[in-house]
């Protein structure tokens, strides 16, 4: 633990050097390697999916018959697709539907997920009750058959998917903050907030949930991957993006039938989405640990 | 006399024991708490002592409000508080505060020092802006710890200091009574001294009275004015300081005090100590709570439970034969031989040390944290 320096026994810290020594979260976070590398691989994403029409170099809709599946060339990095379609636009322009995917399903999960886990672990009794068994109605049926179901109802669009993706995520978001609601309320530092005055919702926004953060950080990395094959899946079923408009998902599942013609069809959606994931991971490892002040 | 601070009559809490899934059954009933009256007069410290499972910590967040009473009544200033709740009850909490056993439990990990000060001065509207920070400053000083020491997190100070935080957080809105739930058992033995003298300090300087909730005989003989037994969700015994530790009347005090004293000073009729666990706090016989350990028990004491009665000008006692009961020995608390007086005065000076010096002492503490 590197906070307890500066309470070494030597001299005390001064005021000044108090303040210094003091590093906000974000400071702590550009302090860690994998967090950054992880940050700049997503914040790289995300530039290649806002720039893509000036990235891409051909337009990932065009076909061409005299270009069907041909492996890497010079003039297609990374190959073609069974329409001829150039796969390193369509990598490209398919990073607007998966990133959108994986972070606005998953923020529509945790928008609705923590609160509800919030009150449900606090309140108890009867709420409590109701949206456990709310919950477990959900979490009854498999995750991608209820986005499925979900997404037909909604209709096929990409803004649809993502809807349905993040209500479907949202019960393991419940019974997560809600277990650790009422893991962390009983703790001695909640009773000393009533015994202070506090109202009830500030002792939940102020001495719980950020008390509860480190797992939600963790399972919101984890679920941004399975929101991204979700979106693919639904993709599949023509519930997700339309194509000819690309995502990575849909890239996989056509590549799918050609696996042993043109592997790097499923390559390099799959690498993408790896990596991704992966980054997501390390950036949200980081932030949970530059959250926590022990971190120093 | 006017009236007492804090005056509570009969207060209870039974904790149901529930089976089943749609149509909860009860299936027993946990009496925690269970006919407790006391009063504590302004600038008193009432000890309430026992051994764990019997109930004092549940009474100390009764009178507070923190959970509810299954009956009896609390009146705090005259002001029948038992049912309050909402505003008027968040109003009530700026009066009466709590310093918590755990230290290192008691304070949320991710706030400042200066937040966890700051917020009850926030929140009952006592100051904002510079003039909060300037108090959080202050009610670090009152306390011993340096005004730097403001932006630090829990997790840098020794359990000490963290007590001396939860302390200052108590004091924050200047309440005027304090429960302290076994405020220093949690700490180590070099640095209780200094945290039961700053509370005897802040006593006399802001006139708090304290409900001290402990089960260290030794400090409950420092600190308080008058005791109260408790054993099994009742005060067996109370009175002053003085007469329930030189007379103890109740065969569970002598035990009590028998088992917290030097060897020396319980011979005779102290003894015999009592034997086995103490049975849970739920519903028992008719009789008397404590006659199934009791060295003494008669017959009648199975049967039916004894009133409490007066025993001595500042002493009230509940059991039947407590006049009957061998004598014991007057003036009993203390060191028997010449090398216990000398350990006992050592360990003395240490409590009574100024405040001043056990402020350096607390600074020292927090180097070597």
């Amino acid at each position: 633990m590197s906070g307890t320096v500066a309470t070494a026994p030597t001299l005390p810290a001064t005021p000044a050097a108090e303040t210094l020594r003091r590093a906000n979260a974000f400071q702590r976070l550009l302090r860690r390697p994998a967090a950054m590398l992880g940050l700049v691989v997503v914040l790289a994403f995300i530039v290649i999916a806002a720039g893509a029409p000036w990235i891409a170099p051909y337009d990932p809709a065009a076909t061409s018959w005299s270009a069907i599946r041909k492996a890497p060339s010079f003039a297609h990095w990374m190959g073609t697709d069974e329409l001829g379609r150039d796969a390193m636009s369509r990598l490209i322009w398919g990073a607007r539907a998966s990133m959108l995917a994986g972070v606005v399903s998953v923020a529509i999960a945790l928008a609705l997920g923590v609160p509800l886990g919030l009150v449900a672990g606090y309140a108890g009794g009867w709420t409590d009750a109701a949206i456990s068994r709310f919950t477990d109605a959900l979490l009854a049926c498999p995750f991608l058959i209820l986005a499925i179901a979900m997404a037909a109802f909604l209709g096929p669009s990409l803004t649809n998917a993502m809807i349905a993706i993040g209500v479907s995520a949202m019960p393991i978001f419940i019974r997560l903050t809600r277990g650790q609601v009422l893991a962390v309320k009983v703790e001695d530092y909640v009773e000393a907030a009533r015994a202070v005055g506090n109202p009830h919702a500030r002792i939940l926004l102020r001495h719980i949930l950020p008390n509860i953060v480190p797992p939600l950080i963790v399972q919101a990395t984890l679920t941004i991957a399975s929101a991204i094959v979700a979106e693919s899946s639904l993709s599949f079923l023509g519930l997700g993006q339309q194509p000819p408009a690309p995502s990575w998902g849909s890239m996989l599942n056509t590549a799918r039938n050609f696996m042993t013609q043109a592997p790097w069809l499923a390559f390099w959606p799959g690498v993408t989405i790896c990596v991704v994931v992966f980054a997501f991971n390390l950036l949200g490892d980081g932030l949970r640990d530059a959250l926590d002040p022990k971190e120093g | 006399m006017s009236a007492p601070l804090l005056a509570v009559s009969g207060l209870a809490k039974h904790f149901a024991v529930t089976r089943g899934f749609l149509r909860a059954r009860h299936v027993g009933l946990v009496r925690a708490v269970d006919g407790v009256s006391f009063s504590i007069n302004r600038g008193e410290t009432l000890a309430l002592v026992g051994e764990s499972g019997c109930g004092k910590s549940t009474t100390g967040r009764l009178v507070l409000r923190l959970i509810d009473t299954t009956a009896g009544a609390i009146r705090f200033q005259s002001e029948d508080i038992t049912r309050v709740t909402g505003t008027p009850l968040r109003r009530l909490r700026r009066e009466m505060q709590i310093v918590f056993q755990d230290p290192y439990a008691s304070l949320n990990p991710r706030m400042t020092v200066a937040d966890i000060l700051g917020e009850p001065l926030a929140l009952h509207g006592i100051a904002a802006g510079a003039e909060r920070a300037g108090r959080v400053q202050e009610l670090l000083a009152v306390v011993g710890l340096s005004p730097h020491h403001a932006v630090r997190y829990p997790h840098e100070f020794s359990g000490g200091q963290r007590q001396r935080i939860g302390i200052a957080r108590a004091i924050a809105t200047e309440p005027k009574l304090i429960v302290a739930d076994e405020p220093v058992s949690a700490l180590d033995v070099s640095i209780r001294a200094q945290v039961i003298n700053l509370m005897i300090d802040l006593r006399e300087r802001l006139g708090l009275s304290y409900l001290f909730i402990s089960h260290d005989l030794a400090v409950v003989h420092h600190l308080a004015d008058r005791v109260a037994v408790m054993y099994r969700g009742r005060i067996v015994e109370h009175g002053a300081k003085t007469s329930v530790f030189a007379t103890p009347r109740h065969p569970y005090t002598r035990a009590l005090l028998a088992a917290a004293l030097p060897p020396a000073a319980t011979h005779g009729a102290l003894r015999p100590a009592i034997q086995g666990d103490a049975p849970g706090n739920d519903a028992g016989g008719p009789g008397c709570g404590f006659a199934p350990r009791c060295p003494f028990a008669q017959a009648r004491c199975h049967s039916e439970a004894p009133d409490e009665s007066d025993a001595g000008a500042t002493q009230r006692v509940s059991c039947h034969y407590w006049d009957q009961l061998p004598e014991a020995r007057r003036g009993a608390y203390g060191p028997a031989t010449e090398s216990d007086r000398a350990r006992l005065a050592s360990l003395q000076q240490a409590f009574h040390r100024p405040t001043r010096s056990s402020t350096i002492a607390a600074a020292h503490e927090g180097g070597q944290a």
